[in-house]
């Protein structure tokens, strides 16, 4: 059964990126071109997507546990730190070079163009990297659970 | 120097795809109680052939979700009977790079635009607002670097 929901979510989330148009890095790359060949189309891709978010979490969270798991494990951290910053200034760089945020990627991935079968494995790598730089790096600190 | 082949702005596609983000968003919070963000699910997934700071137990219906993301432009095509529109940049060093940066990036900011974006800002979190509007505001320059300073 969580084999099955877990497909079909992926599927439709998958379907939402392709008929969005969010499939094709050159649509992100001229939504972040203001001055230049700009297309706003990111931004009601995100518009639909966060209200539709914002609404079915509301009615979800009326819920005392989700259908599959036993708890909802939502992030409880809050602070604004440098870590953050630093992370999310590093994804933007990397996002405004290829077009490609996770998502869209693996979206792309059956149509094999050489840049996507690029910069899949290279963001696998840095995924890893970042994980283990996160759990302390060279230093070693013990990672949390 | 980056490519700049023109898009066509489509509102309305673009609204009814991100509805249908938003509602697998939904469903996976509403069947696993978890945030859908891409990297995090990528970092699952990875999970099962290196040692990552993921859990085991969210490893299975992660993968399942992944194989169901390939598989929306198959279906796709198999309906329309074409691939969607797609012009990857194609510079290999550069796509290296972007991947790598990516993947690093995610990692440490703990999420892209799906968890930060979509679902963060769904949940009216500081902290994805904070994140959103630092890789916007990164990504458009580096646009802006690489289209029309370079």
């Amino acid at each position: 059964m969580k084999l099955i929901a877990g497909f079909a979510a992926g599927l439709v989330f998958g379907l939402g990126l392709v008929i969005s148009g969010m499939s094709n890095p050159a649509k992100v790359l001229n939504f972040l071109d203001v001055f230049g060949t700009w297309d706003p189309s990111l931004a009601f891709v995100m518009g639909g997507a966060t209200v539709t978010t914002y609404i079915g979490y509301r009615l979800v969270w009326k819920r005392p546990a989700p259908v599959l798991t036993e708890g909802f494990q939502i992030p409880t951290n809050r602070t604004i730190d440098a870590k953050l910053l630093t992370g999310a200034a590093l994804f933007g760089l990397g996002w405004g070079i290829g077009g490609f945020c996770p998502g869209p990627a693996w979206t792309a991935l059956p149509m094999m163009a050489p840049g996507t079968l690029l910069f899949i494995p290279a963001m696998l790598v840095g995924l890893w990297l970042g994980g283990w730089l996160s759990a302390g790096g060279l230093r070693g600190s013990a990672r949390p659970a | 120097m980056e490519l700049s082949t023109p898009t066509e702005f489509t509102p309305w596609l673009s609204l009814g795809g991100g509805i249908l983000i938003g509602l697998s968003a939904v469903i996976v919070m509403a069947l696993f109680g978890r945030i859908a963000g891409i990297s995090g699910i990528t970092t699952g997934v990875m999970g099962a052939v290196v040692p990552m700071q993921s859990s085991a137990s969210d490893r299975d219906w992660r993968i399942a979700f992944v194989v169901g993301l390939v598989t929306a432009p198959i279906l796709y095509a198999i309906v329309t009977g074409g691939w969607p529109e797609q012009t990857v940049p194609s510079a290999p060093l550069g796509m290296i790079a972007a991947g790598l940066i990516v993947g690093v990036g995610t990692a440490l900011g703990s999420g892209c635009t799906s968890g930060h974006g979509v679902c963060g800002l769904a949940r009216l979190s500081p902290r994805s607002l904070a994140a959103v509007v630092t890789f916007m505001a990164t990504a458009a320059i580096t646009v802006f670097v690489l289209r029309h300073v370079i």
